[in-house]
């Protein structure tokens, strides 16, 4: 398919004089999974913001299947957002729930499955990024690290056409991030997402890509499959990738 | 400056100006703030109003903050209420005492607790403890991204988190206020009738005969404006909280202090408002 599933065009947004997107332009096609690199306030975050809707952009465009996002109402980006998930930097979790009641909650909001159904999924789902037994627990009493996961687990509850993942692995245990990894990779084969994924973790990056952005300034210094942004001349690029790499 | 010229040493009369210009422009910036929160929270109003009647209809928040600002409410309410109905039995059994009208305690306590107290009181008891309450979850909720989060679940925050805590306040208000009243009466007959001697059946009586059900209405009916305007407010403040804990701390404050300068502020303007639909509309009794 010749449509891109999501494409920012000359995105621009600044916070009072802090002019933090310059121009984004970026093309996330159907079915590959594209990692986001950068400096930490470089905007990652921000960026992926706009891709579900939550910031408005000051200029520019954000297209999600087709239809730009900017120009619909409350009711329409709804309709759009149900195509997503998203695993928030800090989780975000719904601390007056329960675990549980987190992972369930778009399940009870958008499914009609029976209770038991739903709490069968939850179950499954927190069994996939490696938790069990902790659904009656509140947010409060988790690790930094389960409550990632249990985000993560929230946002496959659904099994979303798009997932936006805003560092699903920092501050995870090294097997856990490969298992996450894992997880990004197996989405993608089985089911065909389509992924964004934020990250500080060069290697983990490289692995799950299928193409690279790196935001830097405000723009996308360098965009392509892992190889070609490894060549990349931009110099940002070279400092960012040898910390990783190694000086060639 | 617009002396232009000369560069002078900054004299005792220009560090007056200066701070003659500093206190005007921050007047200037409360009154643009206030300017924007009446326009934010009037728009909030709005959507909340037109989400009311959309589907789904979110059942269970709404009797989880029923019974939060309501049944949640009834102790200090309560307690706020009998002591204010003691109290002023006190003062009007002495006042009243000079020429012999003690038989009136009961209709002032009553008359003044129906149209003015129970609901203003209560409105600012309900500030204290619910619309702090409601700024301080929603700002949490706000800086720690919950509130982004409900929005790509597809689920509109405002109608989640707004709507059942509006719809709450205006309707518990108004039955928190009742329940002031009676406890307020109470109260005041328990000082005059047995503390000070008034015959029970003159209390009574004269109360029935000076409270028309319209003090008691009007009472209620600013109640229910109250509920609506603290709820809108600390959800407003909360809903657009900024910045970390400090910024929390910042939406709660000025929500309590909005929210209860609007209650008195706004009591006023009601009473004059009833007061006059009153007057056009119902040959009043006595009173
Ligand atoms: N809601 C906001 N209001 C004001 N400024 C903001 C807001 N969100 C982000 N910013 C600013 O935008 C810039 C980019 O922030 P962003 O969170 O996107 O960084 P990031 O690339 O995700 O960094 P990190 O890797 O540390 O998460 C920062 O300077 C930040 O202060
Ligand atoms: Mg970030």
């Amino acid at each position: 398919m010749a449509r891109p599933m999501i494409q920012v065009i000359d995105l621009h947004k600044s916070f009072g004089e802090n002019h933090v997107l310059r121009g984004v332009n970026l093309e996330v096609d159907e079915g590959t999974t594209t990692v986001i690199l950068g400096g930490s306030g470089s905007g990652k975050s921000v960026l992926m913001k706009h891709v579900i809707g939550l910031l408005r952009p000051d200029r520019g465009s954000v297209v999600v299947e087709g239809e730009p996002i900017e120009e619909l109402d409350e009711r329409e980006l709804q309709r759009v957002r149900a195509k997503f998930g998203m695993v928030f930097q800090a989780a975000a979790l719904f601390d007056s729930m329960t675990v549980g009641e987190n992972v369930g909650f778009p399940l009870r909001e958008h499914t009609k499955l029976s209770e038991a159904e739903v709490r069968e999924r939850v179950r499954q789902k927190l069994e996939v990024v490696g938790l069990r037994g902790v659904e009656a627990k509140f947010p409060a009493e988790l690790s930094g690290g389960m409550r990632k996961r249990v985000g993560l687990a929230r946002a496959l509850a659904l099994d979303p056409k798009i997932v936006l993942y805003d560092e699903p692995t920092t501050g995870l245990d090294p097997i856990t991030t490969d298992y996450v990894d894992d997880m990004i990779l197996e989405a993608k084969r089985q089911l065909g997402v389509t992924s964004v994924v934020i990250s500080h973790d060069i290697g983990s990056a490289f692995h799950v890509a299928d193409r690279i952005a790196v935001l830097n300034d405000g723009l996308i210094a360098a965009e392509g499959p892992p190889d070609e942004v490894r060549q990349s001349r931009h110099p940002f690029v070279q400092r960012f990738l040898s910390l990783w790499f190694g000086r060639a | 400056m617009s002396t232009g010229g000369r560069e002078e040493a900054p004299s005792a009369g220009q560090a007056a100006t200066q701070e003659a210009v500093e206190a005007v422009e921050s007047v200037g910036r409360s009154a643009i703030q206030l300017v924007e929160d009446v326009g934010g929270i009037a728009l909030m109003g709005l959507q909340t109003a037109v989400w009311l009647f959309r589907p789904p209809y979110r059942l269970k928040n709404l009797v989880a903050q029923l019974d939060y600002i309501g049944v949640g409410s009834i102790f200090v309410v309560g307690i706020t209420g009998l002591f204010t109905g003691m109290v002023f039995a006190v003062q009007t059994y002495h006042a009243f005492s000079l020429f012999d009208a003690q038989g009136l305690v009961g209709a002032t306590v009553a008359l003044s607790l129906s149209r003015e107290l129970a609901p203003v009181f209560a409105g600012l008891m309900v500030t204290a403890r619910v619309g702090s309450a409601i700024a301080t979850e929603l700002g949490s909720m706000r800086v720690s991204e919950q509130i982004d989060a409900l929005a790509t679940m597809a689920v509109d925050p405002l109608q989640y988190l707004v709507v059942p805590r509006v719809v709450a306040c205006v309707a518990m208000m108004p039955v928190l206020t009742m329940l002031f009243d009676t406890v307020g009466i109470m109260g005041a007959y328990l000082v005059a009738v047995f503390g000070m001697g008034v015959d029970a059946a003159t209390f009574l009586g004269r109360i029935r005969t000076w409270v028309d059900p319209e003090d008691i209405l009007g009472g209620l009916i600013k109640a229910a404006v109250f509920g609506l305007l603290i709820s809108l407010i600390a959800c407003y403040k909360g809903y657009n909280a900024k910045g970390g804990a400090k910024g929390v701390g910042t939406a709660t404050n000025e929500a309590v202090v909005m929210g209860s300068v609007t209650v008195l502020v706004v009591d006023y303007f009601l009473s004059l408002l009833l007061a006059s639909f009153w007057s056009t509309h119902a040959a009043r009794g006595p009173g």
